[in-house]
């Protein structure tokens, strides 16, 4: 149960890192990378993961 | 690179021949009558915007500005913007060359002001939103102003998280704020916004626009009240929300706003945005004039803005961005406020010259019963006709009749993709881009240019050179309309 970020659509703004409540977003590597370990998807803190949920790009915060 | 002002540039000019034996009171200038002379608004506001390019229409002959571009991430999106496309030739909202740091910013700030004595304002304009991330925003003002006390900040938003940073955004003394509101309708704003991201969700169609529009009326109302200076910016998308912008403008006018910029959609399929893709067309700039003057009685209007890159230095219509990336700033940065300090003492000088002279002028305009003429002027700074033909790649406009001068608009003739072409393609561009406009004043053009354009119905004179705006507009007014029996020459 983790979410991954798709490097080659990811416009690097940051807005996940920011949202995460997990923590479990880094900047590594000129990339945003969601920590599979902390990452819950979100289940039981929001309705929906919250890195999906602000990304500009579609489909590029999608379930590992 | 052509627009570069030099202090000395600027002297040049003959400000010992002017208007000193002239009568001072009265302001007469092209800014009566709306937000950018002193005669019109109360003291405490003129001190906040008379530096400020963006605010005031006088300002930015004078002064310039820079944005950082460190807050990369929005909380909504708009159909007209894409902030994954970059070209360094273009020049439009939402477009960086690259991102910075809080610490680079200042790092960026401090070596811009030690070379630009102009430097008057920092902005964060994002590329995403300053407000909602607000993080990097607030840390890169509070290095800044720890630093160069002297420079104004200022940042844009579109009001979503505005609310929640409102009093942090007082405290740093950040005079003026920026909100891009589109329209008032949320039937409207769901096909500009197809989705606002708010308080952990994600909301499509007229639920996310009515949150944003309820959140953008609370800022206004929230800064207003805090006595921060607001500008409102709308984007004019034809079709869309141009039905509504008149409403939108008294509204907004009701409400405290001090200044709305109403500007046209830019669009193109190559910029990859919804609005590009699926062919939505910008406005005319007929259109947009009408609407503009369809807001006069409301909030002022401004009209000299550029809409220019969230990483833009200089005055306004110019970009030195790419002469202060990253890789070419020194490693120590010094400040040299001196300079600063003396060129501000020059330019409120220069200001009361200025404001003589153009005073002398406009009670002598009175006289002259005639149409009124649209003039085109070359300037790259100081409120003098002292750019070369050749060099200009925008024009002022300016109207004059028997009530006085006043400016219109500026066009470009670079249209936000610089180069590729041949001289006689740039002659052209030129041409088209001042069609309707038959007078043009620069400081120097050759004979060519001057023939082609005199065969394309635009005359172009240079006997103004290094005068000021509105003097030489007025004087070439009366000399056009001067009563035979004077023995008036042909200008």
């Amino acid at each position: 149960m983790a979410y991954k970020i798709k490097v080659s659509q990811c416009t690097v703004c940051g807005a996940c890192e920011f949202e995460c409540p997990n923590g479990a977003i880094k900047f590594k590597n000129d990339t945003y990378v969601i920590d599979p370990v902390k990452c819950t998807e979100c289940a039981g803190q929001a309705d929906a993961p919250q890195c999906a949920e602000v990304c500009p790009v579609p489909k590029t915060c999608v379930p590992a | 690179m052509a627009n570069i002002i030099s202090l000395g540039g600027l002297q040049v000019a003959s400000r010992e021949d002017l208007g000193k034996a002239l009568a001072g009171g009265g302001c007469a200038s092209s800014s009566c009558g709306s937000a950018e002379g002193p005669a019109d608004m109360a003291p405490e506001t003129w001190a906040k915007v008379k530096d400020h390019p963006c605010y005031s229409e006088e300002a930015h002959h004078y002064f310039a500005r820079m944005h950082v571009a460190v807050a990369p991430a929005c909380n909504i999106q708009c159909n007209y913007c894409n902030r994954k496309y970059d070209c360094a030739n273009e020049s439009r909202p939402g477009v960086v060359s690259e991102r910075l740091t809080p610490e680079q910013a200042a790092r960026k700030v401090i070596a811009v002001a030690a070379e630009v004595p102009q430097l008057s304002v920092l902005g964060i304009a994002g590329p995403g939103d300053a407000a909602y991330d607000w993080r990097k925003t607030k840390a890169t003002f509070d290095l800044v102003s720890r630093r160069l006390p002297d420079i104004k900040l200022c940042l844009s938003s579109n009001g979503l998280a505005l609310p929640d940073h409102v009093d942090e955004i007082v405290a740093m003394n950040v005079d003026h704020v920026t909100l891009t509101i589109n329209t008032l309708d949320p039937e409207v704003g769901a096909r500009i916004y197809p989705w606002v991201f708010h308080r952990g969700r994600r909301h499509t169609g007229v639920e996310g626009a009515t949150i944003l529009l309820a959140r953008q009326m609370q800022s206004l109302d929230m800064l207003v009240a805090r006595g921060v200076l607001v500008k409102v910016n709308s984007v004019m998308i034809p079709g869309i929300n141009d039905a509504g912008l008149i409403e939108l403008n008294r509204v907004v006018k009701a409400k405290g706003a001090f200044l709305h910029n109403i500007m046209p959609l830019i669009s193109d399929p190559a910029h990859g945005t919804q609005f590009g893709l699926t062919g939505q067309r910008g406005p005319s700039a007929a259109e947009l004039r009408a609407v503009q003057e369809a807001c006069s009685g409301g909030a002022n209007l401004m009209k000299h803005c550029r809409q220019c890159r969230a990483d833009a230095v200089g005055l306004l219509g110019e970009d030195r961005g790419q002469e202060f990336t990253l890789d070419k700033l020194p490693e120590v940065v010094s400040d040299d406020p001196e300079k600063r300090a003396a060129y501000r003492d020059w330019v409120a000088r220069e200001r009361e010259d200025r404001r003589a002279a153009t005073a002398a002028a406009q009670v002598a305009a009175e006289v002259v019963e005639a149409p009124p003429l649209l003039v085109a002027v070359c300037t790259k700074g100081g409120g003098r006709i002292n750019q070369h033909f050749g060099h200009a790649t925008e024009f002022q406009v300016y109207e004059v009749d028997r009530t006085g001068v006043r400016f219109v608009t500026h066009r470009r003739a670079d249209n936000y993709c610089v180069g590729g072409h041949g001289d006689d393609d740039t002659l052209a561009e030129v041409i088209r881009t001042l069609d309707g406009v038959p007078v043009v004043l620069c400081a120097r053009i050759g004979e060519a240019p001057r023939a082609k354009m005199a065969a394309a119905g635009i005359e172009v004179i240079d006997a103004y050179a290094q005068d000021y705006l509105e003097p030489a507009i007025s004087a070439l007014f009366r000399l056009r309309n001067a009563p035979s029996d004077t023995g008036a020459l042909s200008a």
